[in-house]
């Protein structure tokens, strides 16, 4: 009797419990809203990283698990949507005027800070001053430096104006904004928003545990609405194999994996396959092998043709990459609007390598290694240490570049060295190595002439006027659809030149927990609509009270 | 005595200062500099960057210039502030991270003095008997045995097939929602694998040296003549040869205090841990030589004063050494 009496007794109470539940989630609806049909709020998202944050406010920082962090935390004028495009984020529009030179963006009117001031012009004209600053310790000022005038025109409304058109200027204004009411006049390298940042963003900032964790709170006010997930986690796990047990573990909910990973300690893993997702999509990086080009021996583009005619790219693809990469052809992504398809491609070809070196006056020598007026095709080809897989394609290149007649020394080193004595010193021969792709096609920086030189991008030293011309005139153009037309003119001459042999785009082999609905792979990645990612109430593993 | 603590410690100052100063030039012989990691091998840095940091930093003054700098500031135990963008200081990374090294350090070590001194005491009592061979076996496998790849098996079985233990990290997620019992739970719950896998590692040494020292004492003539007096044997391990044999021990904690602050790197990278190894590796790695400097002045000052501990506690200890009488 007793017992059925507890037993009616807990009934109620869970019923009244459930009942308060509801009672809450009515409350919820006080906050703005996204519309997802069916999504409820709750749960959280669980990040790893090898490293620690460095800071918190992204304009000063440079490595990728501060911008992993604060891009949850603000917001830039604009950014780039799931196909690329370029769209307002606190600006709602923009007029472009004056043949490029001017840009007036017309701010939200919506937005609050984290504390819950307005935000207004005044804090994009600080952000503003903030990077142009020489004081400002940033590496992100040369975009801003370009900028002629900055005029706050009224609230919501500010115009910036550059010398000339600068097509990149656009998407240089989707650094974070930062707050001036809370900045202003402050010593910005020791402000407590670096360790306690406000910013306008889906994610408010709670705690962060010094090599442990950075843990984020969903924002109730975000102008684009709550997002669904309560808590955004920022583990630092700094070794990849315990990483991989805390994600088998379910500790954590998502990880890049390596090929090795992916191909072969996962899919017959069922704490893997009960658990997670695996997705796949090109990743925004490749690699190549360059040439210093000062050197009298890679001066003719026959024999760096004849290189790149005798690299087998399928082979490494599918020896070192276990098939998770596509070749590349040059340095822009297959799939995106300047992405040039038809360009020369070298197709893994002996004879016609060695056609080419004999055509460039190279003859074999006794000992089989071609060689022209008495000079062997003899070089050192280097990469950094600790990376595997490029150590692996050295490895290959040296048996494969043997078949025509080229000898090749391997010689690893660690990455400072490496930069500092060797790359930056241009005392090298040929390297192994690999670059982002930016999503503005600007190639400035790294195949423009005038950047040839010690501790600048162009350190193979390609010059070729031709190309140097269409970079200057691709940088004035703002219509993508006129703009992609320089940028597939130089994939043809850099096609043509070889001053790097491209190996190939890796693929971005990422999974992710079960449990999130709306996660799907697009153009830009897979985390760009991580606010719409929701949990159903059942399978929410983290409880948060609000 | 007091006379002899002083010229000890008046020594310390121009060792001290020898210490940093050869470490200063080291760091700064390393290739590369603080600035390169901010401001280098991006498309999207500005060329100008490498300088303003390269000045920002003071790293264009000559070296001798920059040490002076720095030993003006230490010489008021300011260290500075760190390189890197958080804007927070030497002292508060450093002290950020003792805690933890500390707790694992001091557990670790007082678990291996517990279990090392008698096992080592015993194998020498025992010895050539099977316990004794047993021993050496056992304590020379986690001697010999890759520390992280037992962690990894360990946090495999445990960890992930089992679920008994947690695989990284100190702390729970919700441990500042937990009651004080729940936290002290938890605190040892994620310390088991960490402090277990340093103490077998850590066996060999101690009771190799405990072994020794208890075997040397046990041959003396003191200890036959006592038995020959037919002392209770009970009396004559304890009392006569334990006395004696532990004796060196007391050298080896002293020498053990600069370990208390040092943490080892491939340990806490393994299990999560923020402790002062990853903070001085990632330091060296992105060349923040303040913080570097920071560490290292520590670890000299604590190895100073631990050797200068040992040899007092020695004094204390065994009346045959007296320091400031000839």
């Amino acid at each position: 009797m007793i017992r059925k009496l507890l037993v009616c007794l807990l009934v109620l109470t869970l019923f009244a419990c459930g009942q308060k539940d509801s009672k809450n989630s009515g409350k919820e609806e006080s906050f703005k809203k996204r519309d997802i049909k069916g999504a409820v709020t709750g749960d959280a998202f669980v990040e790893s990283s090898l490293g620690d944050a460095t800071g918190l406010i992204m304009n000063i920082t440079s490595d990728s698990a501060s911008h992993s962090v604060t891009s949850k935390i603000y917001n830039g004028l604009v950014e780039y949507d799931k196909d690329l495009n370029i769209v307002g984020d606190l600006a709602r529009s923009w007029d472009i005027t004056e043949g490029g030179k001017v840009i007036v963006f017309h701010l939200r009117k919506d937005v609050k800070w984290h504390d819950g001031k307005p935000f207004t012009a005044k804090d994009v004209e600080f952000t503003y001053k903030f990077m142009i600053d020489p004081k400002t310790p940033t590496s992100y000022d040369a975009d801003f430096r370009l900028v002629k005038s900055f005029d706050v025109l009224d609230d919501y409304t500010v115009k910036v104006t550059y010398g000339e058109p600068y097509a990149p200027a656009l998407i240089s204004w989707s650094m974070s904004v930062l707050p001036s009411h809370l900045l202003e006049g402050q010593d910005v390298a020791k402000s407590p928003l670096l360790r306690k940042p406000v910013g306008t963003g889906p994610y408010k900032f709670l705690e962060w545990k010094a090599g442990e964790s950075i843990t984020l709170v969903a924002n109730n006010d975000y102008f684009k609405g709550r997002p669904y997930l309560d808590r955004y986690i920022f583990r630092i796990i700094p070794d990849t194999a315990t990483t991989f047990l805390e994600l088998l573990n379910g500790a954590i909910d998502t990880m890049g994996l390596t090929p090795l990973q992916w191909t072969k300690q996962t899919d017959t893993n069922p704490r893997f396959t009960s658990q997670y997702d695996k997705y796949q999509y090109l990743s925004f990086g490749y690699s190549y092998i360059g040439y210093n080009l000062a050197k009298p021996m890679f001066a003719d583009k026959r024999v760096r043709q004849a290189l790149s005619y005798a690299t087998p790219k399928e082979d490494i693809i599918k020896g070192i990459m276990f098939g998770l990469a596509d070749v590349a052809t040059g340095p822009f992504k297959p799939g995106t609007i300047w992405y040039n398809p038809n360009v020369k491609k070298y197709e893994y070809n002996v004879e016609k390598a060695k056609a080419l070196l004999e055509e460039a006056g190279y003859k074999p020598g006794k000992d089989g290694i071609m060689a022209k007026d008495g000079k062997k095709l003899e070089f050192e080809l280097m990469t950094n240490q600790g990376n595997t897989v490029r150590q692996s394609i050295c490895e290959v290149m040296q048996k494969s570049w043997e078949k025509i007649g080229v000898k090749v020394n391997i010689r690893v080193l660690e990455w400072a060295t490496f930069i500092n004595e060797y790359i930056n010193k241009q005392k090298f021969d040929a390297v192994v190595m690999g670059w982002n792709i930016t999503n503005d096609p600007d190639m400035y920086d790294v195949w423009h002439s005038s950047n040839c030189g010690g501790q600048k991008l162009n350190f193979v030293c390609y010059k070729n006027s031709e190309l140097d011309k269409l970079i200057i005139e691709g940088r004035k153009e703002f219509d993508p659809e006129k703009r992609k037309v320089f940028y597939h003119k130089a994939q043809e001459i850099l096609a043509e030149d070889q001053p790097y042999t491209f190996l190939y785009v890796p693929q971005a082999l990422v999974t992710i927990s079960k449990r999130f609905h709306e996660v799907s792979p697009a153009p830009a990645g897979i985390s760009y609509n991580q606010d719409d990612w929701w949990v159903k109430k059942e399978d929410q593993k983290y409880n948060y009270q609000q | 005595m007091m006379r002899y603590l002083a010229g000890r410690l008046a020594g310390m100052i121009p060792l001290l200062f020898g210490i940093t100063l050869i470490c200063f030039f080291v760091i700064h012989l390393a290739p590369g500099d603080p600035a390169q990691f901010l401001a280098s091998m991006n498309p999207k840095f500005s060329e100008t960057a490498h300088e303003k940091f390269v000045k920002m930093y003071g790293l264009d003054k000559p070296i001798y210039e920059q040490y002076w700098i720095w030993l003006k500031r230490v010489a008021v135990l300011d260290f500075g502030d760190s390189f890197t963008p958080d804007g927070k200081s030497v002292t508060t990374k450093i002290v950020e991270r003792l805690p933890v090294t500390i707790w694992l350090n001091v557990a670790g070590m007082a678990l291996i003095f517990l279990i090392a001194l008698p096992l080592g005491v015993l194998s020498a009592y025992k010895k050539n008997s099977i316990f004794d061979k047993s021993v050496t076996v056992f304590v020379f496998i986690g001697f010999a045995v890759p520390t992280f790849w037992l962690a990894l098996l360990c946090m495999y079985y445990f960890g992930v097939i089992k679920g008994w233990l947690p695989i990284s990290g100190l702390t729970s997620y919700n441990f500042d929602s937990m009651s004080f019992g729940g936290k002290v739970a938890d605190i040892l719950w994620h310390g088991f694998l960490p402090v277990f896998l340093s103490v077998f590692g850590g066996l060999a040494g101690l009771s190799r040296y405990a072994r020794n020292s208890m075997l040397e004492v046990l041959g003396e003539e003191y200890i036959i003549s006592a038995r020959a007096r037919g002392i209770p044997e009970r009396k004559v391990v304890f009392r006569h040869a334990l006395k004696n044999a532990l004796l060196p021990v007391v050298t080896i904690i002293g020498l053990s205090v600069p370990g208390l602050i040092g943490g080892s790197v491939i340990f806490e990278s393994i299990f999560g841990i923020a402790g002062m190894g990853q903070l001085f590796y990632q330091s060296v790695m992105s060349r923040d030589y303040p913080v570097v400097m920071g560490i290292l002045v520590i670890g000299a000052v604590l190895t100073l004063i631990g050797n200068l501990i040992s040899d007092i506690s020695y004094a204390l200890v065994d009346p045959r050494i007296r320091y400031g009488r000839k």
